[in-house]
């Protein structure tokens, strides 16, 4: 009995020197990031954890300024919320259909947008089919080749959120004379709201973060989203780490505040496939 | 009721459409044009049969080595993702203070934009001026102080390593709503039978496990093969092509106009991952029969 107690005492120690261990080591490249992001131009030739002599806030400014930020905010933001709401959309009225049909005809095309999640893009003849279509260098080009890449994740995630929503619902509402569209809107949609929430914020994080798609197909600068807005400010400033690290701050602000704000449904829906309920 | 009148066949198209356009076609014509000399330099395409499949595959052009590296990857990080994260989900499901502080502090990173975490660390793994080396100075491990990013030998290492930091904590949170989802009667049974805590792991939390680990690597497994933005950031293929994954391959080989051999390399992705993917939808669709 001793003896287990003892044993009991050491798995606890370790466990927290691990987790101490492992956080500390998530926690001081972001420490550094925060805090070189303040120094002045000189201070940051080596990085470190040193507080800056003087906490210069006009770093930002001059980021903002200098690196176009605000016009690639912007971008960031149409990209990303535009393939947002239109991959969730549509993405949950054709799960919603997949679900509750399950003929063998729609399972097939279920798996076929689900295989999505695997498949890679082959850029090369991608840029062709984007010329062809007219949509290289152009917002909407961006904004559908996001809808292509999220949709397959999308449905699946709120295919699962679907089918526990009672088919009773359906029955009735058809009696009382609803068509269609009225069911989807006005019964099941109200209901889907946390699946499309999670869906939502997860669609949007992977939108913003995204960088191969404008590195192939957006040409010019105007055009360039936060992330490959960063990628060339790098490129220009390359010994400025002051200034890079205010921009990796502005880059990463707007991702971990949806974070903070919404842990619960990002594990939520990233776990929702992953783990048998 | 009628199924087919009350769920329309209209609601799908929208997503249908957009998927097929812009990623299948892509991928089908792809395979095509695997057997064309389309290049950037003539504008007329002929068909030349296996010849670019050849060329990959006799390892004139160092294609068989971004093969190589790819797997690689995929299979270091894998590995060390899920061991590690099983290592986390274990210490972090149950009985330990601050929990929730740690795991989100270990998830955080897999939500940032992955080219922006390489460039961070391209300016930490300095050899010179970077933080990593300058703290093994300062603690007088000189002789650990590498090339992270620059000797040819380390370099490969330092990416994965680098990959492995960024992704070990969505394996481990996947892996901890996995863990949580055994019910405790099953552990306090073992415990009660005389189980030590390796026993309770081994013979109840990995079999109980078994359907998210399985889902865990198959995520992984794609992410590795897909892998770009992280190399592009930290190396970009280099030094020598010692770091070159297959999408950096590619987009090297568009630039430089060589359209038919990357539509090649990335058709033999594709061919792969399509079987990868027969298996990862039937994984992943299995327990919504059982439902």
């Amino acid at each position: 009995m001793e003896r287990s107690a003892g044993s009991k005492t050491v798995q606890v120690i370790l466990k927290n020197i691990l987790a101490w261990f492992a956080s500390l080591l998530v926690i001081v490249p972001m420490l550094l990031v925060l805090l070189n992001a303040f120094k002045a131009d000189g201070e940051t030739i080596n990085m470190n954890l040193q507080l800056p002599k003087q906490w210069i806030f006009s770093n930002f400014a001059t980021v903002i300024e200098k690196g176009k930020l605000i016009r690639s905010f912007l971008n960031s933001l149409l990209y990303a919320g535009a393939g947002t709401i239109i991959t969730v959309m549509f993405g949950a009225m054709a799960a919603y259909v997949f679900s509750r049909r399950r003929s063998k005809g729609m399972n097939v095309v279920y798996m076929y947008v689900v295989l999505g999640m695997v498949i890679p893009i082959n850029y090369v003849t991608l840029t062709k089919t984007m010329l062809t279509l007219h949509l290289t260098n152009t917002a909407l080009g961006i904004i559908l080749l996001y809808m292509a890449l999220q949709t397959p994740f999308t449905v699946f995630l709120i295919y699962g959120f679907v089918s526990k929503i009672p088919v009773e619902l359906d029955e009735a509402a058809i009696l009382d004379g609803c068509s269609p569209m009225q069911l989807y809107w006005k019964v099941v949609f109200p209901m889907l709201k946390s699946a499309i929430v999670t869906a939502g914020v997860l669609c949007f994080l992977n939108c913003w973060n995204e960088f191969m798609m404008p590195l192939y197909f957006l040409h010019s600068s105007e055009k360039w989203p936060m992330t490959l807005a960063i990628y060339n400010f790098f490129g220009q400033y390359e010994m400025k780490w002051n200034l890079i690290c205010a921009d990796v701050l502005l880059t990463c602000a707007p991702v971990i505040i949806i974070y903070l704000a919404c842990q619960k449904y990002i594990v939520g829906g990233q776990t929702a496939g992953a783990v048998k309920g | 009721m009628k199924k087919e009148k009350v769920y329309p066949w209209y609601f799908v198209i929208g997503s249908v459409l957009i998927y097929t356009i812009l990623s299948l076609v892509p991928g089908i014509m792809g395979i095509g044009y695997s057997f064309t000399d389309w290049s950037a330099y003539s504008k007329e395409i002929h068909f030349i049969g296996f010849d670019n499949f050849v060329t990959v595959f006799s390892g004139k052009k160092d294609y068989l080595r971004y093969i190589s590296n790819t797997i690689t990857f995929t299979f270091v990080t894998v590995i060390f993702k899920t061991g590690l994260g099983l290592l986390f989900a274990v210490a972090l499901s149950r009985n330990i203070k601050m929990k929730n502080f740690h795991r989100g502090i270990l998830y955080l990173p897999s939500v940032l934009p992955i080219l922006v975490t390489g460039l961070v660390f391209t300016s930490i793994l300095n050899p010179k001026t970077g933080f990593l080396n300058n703290f093994l100075r300062t603690i007088g491990l000189d002789f650990l102080a590498k090339k992270w990013l620059v000797d040819p030998k380390i370099a490969f290492g330092s990416v994965m390593a680098v990959d492995i930091w960024r992704g070990v904590g969505y394996i481990m949170t996947l892996l901890i709503a996995g863990i949580l989802a055994i019910p405790d009667t099953y552990f306090e049974a073992a415990a009660i039978d005389g189980a030590n805590a390796w026993q309770r792991f081994r013979f109840v939390t990995i079999p109980m496990l078994r359907q998210t680990l399985a889902v865990t690597i198959v995520l992984n497994v794609i992410y590795g093969l897909k892998v770009f933005d992280m190399v592009y950031a930290l190396t970009n293929g280099g030094p020598g092509h010692r770091t070159e994954v297959l999408y950096t391959a590619v987009y090297k080989m568009m630039s430089k106009g060589l359209y038919a051999e990357g539509t090649t390399i990335s058709s033999i992705l594709f061919i792969f991952m399509v079987i990868i993917g027969y298996f990862m939808v039937k994984i992943l669709t299995k327990d919504e029969v059982v439902e």
